[in-house]
């Protein structure tokens, strides 16, 4: 690196003056400009003037706008080359350090980020000599800030430092999980999964431990709920034999607390948890805890648990998997069907489907088929389109035909919902569907709703109808466009609503690749050139696009004899964006 | 915080074209406080002759009879379950709101623990989650607390109970700890503006009669801020805690702690940052001024502590801003004032210049306020500098024309105040707009040359270029 060194003659064309000039203009947006470009300004002066005039300047005006601080944090954490390489990393550690003592705390996390980046750049004696101590004041700094930012470093130094070192860290972790204010235990309790696993097992044990349960106990349940996060992590380092005594008791009383927030953060985790605990816990202690997690008063939690249905179940072991579900879980799920909160019965739909897999066939016609039916019943849409939405889990063990009589309802009444939101969520299933409920079934059912969609009064609806009738084709081959929607299609372009007529444009672009040459050129074509004499110029232009679009699946012949005269005289229109269509066409088309 | 309870955006909230004030149904919407888990038994409790029936002396045994029946807690939000035994409680709460206004006597040592343990169950639990994840104080409904027959008798009961000439609060304060106050300030955050209103009164009895929670009351509202402030940014009991704090400041004595002038530098100043401001922006401002009229020394960091969070993208907020500004500068010293004006000043005519015309409006008004103009006047030869160029500049080309006419009238004004040094600044008008762009010029020639020689040296480094 010290070719990059200050050494080059050029340097002396930038005095530092004119650089810190900049970096101090009275305008915000320039000062964070130059900022940004840090690395330039570097550059320019070379490492060592940037180690000794920048890095000091930058340590000593500090109090600038949280953005600028923002840009300047995360430009330190890239900055080691330019300063002279790992060997002089530890200069960027002044400026770093004031940056993870600000109020901000953007600014703080990137600093902090910064400065475990950078903490591996560092040799072990220099994190020991540096780095180590910048912790240590970081941790015990009067405002709560320094101490929050602390409790991000421990576990990038603790694995790299001595022996003796190491048990001040440790030390320095004990306190700030006891800290008076909460801002720090939250801290330290959304860093403790992470320091468990750089320390050494023993130390878990007999330090951790104990963190761990002061922590899931404490008075702000914002503190407790981070220690469920923790848990995973803990029982993941621990042998089998140790959790029972370790962590279980915490984990139950975390299950049970009064916040519901502990509570749904246990039923977010709890597929990792089930992991980490293993089978036997799982179905000694987690069952039960699932069940009550599933009945919960609060429809957060249960909503969260539904989420895990399928996780959890897919999870157990599979000698006892099917009995667990069949006794325990399935009446909870049951019960969920017809829950009074719409959020609990739509993370429901969106999993209970994956059940089916995990059951197999006879089950699942006897138990989870009458839910499917319900749910596809159900009053939110939502619900509706979860289940929808998941179709192709219960298509591969029973066949969707024992669906269909009670999906073909609720795919009509979807497709005709109030809300454009709800129909552009349907629409999208309409390819799936269609693979699995085959030609004849969509033929008969659900193709007049496909072309409805292409006149909806709102344009994201037809515009996704025009999508989906190109993934039908593509599925259902040339020959079956032929017959069934081609020629609806083309009827639509003399339709006396212009919007109508350009769909037809739409479509055909959208469907000349899939339909191939033959028809693009003998039934699409003639009615996309007669379209360029529409008294409305939008139609017109998109005749212009739309010839750009179909020309490669057309036959030079045909693009020369047919579709040039035409973009010609288009290119003459008195519309300035048809002309401008058209002549891009033209030169797409190498026509010009 | 985890954003436990955000579900997927659904599908049926996104219809949006019209206002969610309007979109929602105005259906009243209530909530149980979660702490009832299904406990399914229908509950008995057995009738209790009134106090007034009974003989004096046995008034204090039936008082904390009636106290422990009281500690029963039901569920509201099955408006059909107990309703007997609900309105039976109803009627002992209303019976105890009355005897600790008007009895004497009947406050003996045991009723205290008695006392704190019946608020205790009925008014701590934890909030239920809010109804919708983005809930909006401004545009939706709050959601009103089920329990709210039982809950505020209990309130007003405790208030009278803290009122009454017989509490003592040292024995009380065995029983009021801090673990109490903890939980009375977690409350805050309930949606329901009623029970803020009464848990606002019973913080403020227990600030005033015990000294010994006075401290950590004040650290642990701090703490309630700081979250708001840099984690959740959702804590709805923040306009009444500020004015609990009012007069808290208010109470201060002098010289001020250092601990006190954190609070107002750490804590009050950034809470001008928090997108709610409008919700609490009116009591904000009133603690702020208390702390200026306590000590004007501390006039200039927090101005600058507000020039620093000064709105970027929010008209509304930065009209908000230069409200409380006004109010500062309305009891501001002349010797603070100097030390402050450049860089409000600075601040002052960007606004001016501001394309939203509330906000331009806004800030010409301090032109109509005496005692700023005399401070101005006094300080014109700094002011009129800074402020000259956007004043000219809008003149010739602010598109509202109401703006344009305000310009003039402090132009005007100016011009009346130090004519000799207003000319000047007129002739040189048009040189000092080109020295500016010629220094934006070199500015941009510099960090050409400087990105040049960045390609140089990274195609160096590179090993594309020998060295």
């Amino acid at each position: 690196m010290s070719k990059m060194a200050g050494a080059d003659g050029d340097d002396s064309l930038y005095p530092i003056a004119v650089l810190i000039d900049e970096l101090r203009n009275e305008d915000v947006q320039l000062r964070l400009n130059s900022i940004k470009k840090l690395s330039t300004i570097a550059l320019a002066l070379g490492v060592e003037r940037t180690r000794t005039e920048l890095l000091p300047f930058l340590t000593d005006t500090i109090y600038d706008e949280d953005e600028v601080l923002l840009a300047l944090a995360e430009q330190l954490g890239s900055f080691t080359v330019l300063v002279g390489g790992p060997e002089y990393v530890h200069c960027l550690l002044p400026p770093l350090e004031s940056l993870a003592t600000v109020e901000e705390t953007v600014v703080r996390d990137k600093a902090v980020e910064s400065l475990r980046k950078i903490s591996h750049e560092h040799s072990p004696e220099d994190l020991e000599a540096h780095f180590e101590p910048l912790v240590k004041r970081l941790a015990s700094g009067d405002w709560f800030t320094s101490r929050t930012s602390a409790c991000g470093l421990f576990s990038v130094c603790y694995p790299r430092v001595s022996k003796s070192t190491k048990s001040e860290i440790r030390q320095h972790f004990r306190t700030l999980c006891s800290d008076d204010t909460p801002m720090v235990r939250r801290a330290a309790a959304s860093k403790l999964g992470e320091f468990a696993k750089v320390l050494e097992l023993e130390y878990v044990k007999s330090d951790l431990i104990p963190l761990f349960a002061a922590l899931a106990s404490d008075e702000q349940d914002s503190v407790r709920l981070l220690a469920v996060e923790a848990c995973v992590s803990i029982a993941q380092l621990l042998p089998q034999e140790d959790l029972e005594k370790l962590v279980m008791p915490t984990l139950r009383q975390a299950t049970e607390d009064k916040s519901w927030r502990v509570r749904y953060m246990v039923a977010d985790k709890f597929s990792e948890l089930q992991k980490a605990v293993g089978p036997e816990i799982t179905e000694n202690d987690l069952v039960p805890s699932f069940q009550n997690l599933l009945k919960d008063c609060e429809a957060e939690v249960r909503a969260a648990a539904a989420n895990k249905v399928k996780e959890f179940c897919e999870n157990l072991p599979a000698d006892s998997r099917e009995t667990i579900i069949m006794n325990s879980i399935l009446p909870c799920v049951k019960e969920l069907v017809s829950d009074t909160n719409q959020h609990v019965k739509s993370a429901l739909a969106s999993v209970i489907m994956g059940l089916s897999t995990i059951l197999g066939k006879d089950n699942t016609i006897e138990h989870l088929l009458p839910l499917f039916l319900a749910q596809l019943k159900d009053e939110c849409p939502e619900v509706r389109l979860n289940i929808i939405s998941n179709l192709d889990c219960v298509n591969e063990v029973i066949g969707i035909r024992q669906l269909s009589q009670s999906l073909l309802p609720a795919i009509v009444e979807l497709a005709e919902d109030a809300k454009w939101r709800v129909r552009l969520a349907i629409i999208e299933y309409m390819p799936l569907l269609a693979g699995q409920l085959g030609m004849e079934f969509f033929d008969e059912k659900l193709n007049s709703l496909c072309m409805a969609w292409l006149v909806d009064h709102v344009y994201a609806i037809r515009e996704a109808a025009t999508c989906n009738l190109m993934k039908l084709v593509e599925r259902f081959g040339a020959s079956w466009a032929q017959s069934t929607i081609v020629p609806k299609v083309l009827g639509m372009a003399s339709d006396p609503n212009y919007l109508h007529r350009m769909t037809t444009l739409f479509c055909i672009s959208a469907l000349s690749e899939a339909c191939g040459q033959e028809i693009t050129t003998k039934q699409m074509l003639p009615i996309v050139l007669k379209m360029s004499e529409d008294q409305v110029a939008n139609v017109r232009f998109n005749v212009a696009k739309s010839l750009q679009k179909i020309g490669p699946v057309l036959e030079n012949s045909a693009l020369q004899a047919e579709v040039r005269p035409v973009l010609e005289k288009l290119a003459t229109d008195q519309d300035m964006d048809v002309k401008y269509f058209a002549q891009e066409a033209m030169t797409v088309l190498s026509l010009a | 915080m985890s954003s436990a309870a955000t579900s997927p955006p659904s599908v049926d909230k996104v219809d949006g074209f019209s206002r969610k004030s309007v979109r929602k149904a105005k259906q009243k919407r209530s909530q149980s406080s979660s702490q009832f888990r299904s406990q399914g038994k229908p509950i008995e409790l057995t009738p209790l002759p009134l106090l007034k029936d009974v003989p004096a002396a046995e008034q204090a045994e039936l008082f904390l009879k009636k106290l422990q029946q009281c500690c029963i807690v039901f569920d509201f939000m099955d408006t059909l379950s107990d309703l007997k035994m609900k309105e039976y409680k109803r009627s002992t709460l209303n019976e105890l709101v009355d005897y600790v206004t008007v009895s004497r006597g009947y406050l003996t040592e045991q009723a205290y623990p008695e006392v704190v343990r019946t608020v205790s169950c009925n008014i701590f639990r934890t909030l239920p989650p809010s109804d919708s994840n983005e809930f909006d104080p401004e545009e939706d409904e709050p959601t009103l607390e089920a329990s709210w027959p039982h809950l505020q008798l209990v309130y007003e009961f405790f208030i009278r109970f803290l009122e009454s000439q017989e509490f003592q609060p040292s024995i009380a304060k065995k029983y009021i700890d801090q673990k109490f106050v903890l939980q009375l300030l977690e409350l805050f955050d309930s949606e329901d503006p009623r029970e803020r209103d009464y848990l606002k009164t019973v913080l403020h009895r227990i600030y005033g009669k015990f000294l010994g929670l006075r401290a950590f009351i004040r650290k642990q509202i701090n703490n309630i801020f700081l979250r708001f402030v840099y984690e959740t940014e959702h804590f709805n009991g923040v306009a009444e805690l500020l004015e609990i704090l009012g007069s808290i400041i208010n109470g201060f004595a002098l010289p001020l702690k250092a601990e006190h002038k954190q609070f107002l530098v750490k804590v009050l100043i950034p809470l001008h940052t928090v997108r709610s401001l409008s919700l609490f922006h009116a009591q904000l401002a009133y603690c702020i001024v208390q702390f200026l009229e306590k000590d004007p020394a501390l006039t200039e960091p927090v101005i600058r502590g507000l020039l620093k969070f000064w709105p970027k993208t929010c008209s509304q907020k930065e009209v908000m801003f230069l409200g409380e500004l006004e109010e500062i500068l309305d009891v501001i010293e002349p010797s603070q004032f100097v030390k402050i004006q450049e860089p409000l000043f600075k601040q002052i005519s960007r606004c001016v210049s501001s394309p939203h015309f509330q906000v331009a409006e806004r800030a010409l008004y301090y032109w109509n306020n005496e005692y700023i103009m005399s401070l101005i006047e006094e300080n014109s030869n700094v002011i009129l500098p800074i402020m000259f160029a956007s004043l000219y500049r809008i003149s010739k080309e602010h598109w509202n024309p109401a703006i344009v006419a305000l310009v003039y009238n402090v132009l005007k004004a100016f011009m009346e105040m130090n004519s000799t040094l207003f000319d000047e600044l007129t002739a040189t008008y048009k040189s000092d707009r080109q020295r500016e762009k010629k220094k934006e010029k070199e500015r941009e020639e510099l960090w050409k040359k400087l990105e040049d020689l960045e390609l140089k040296r990274g195609l160096r480094s590179d090993g594309i270029i020998p060295t």
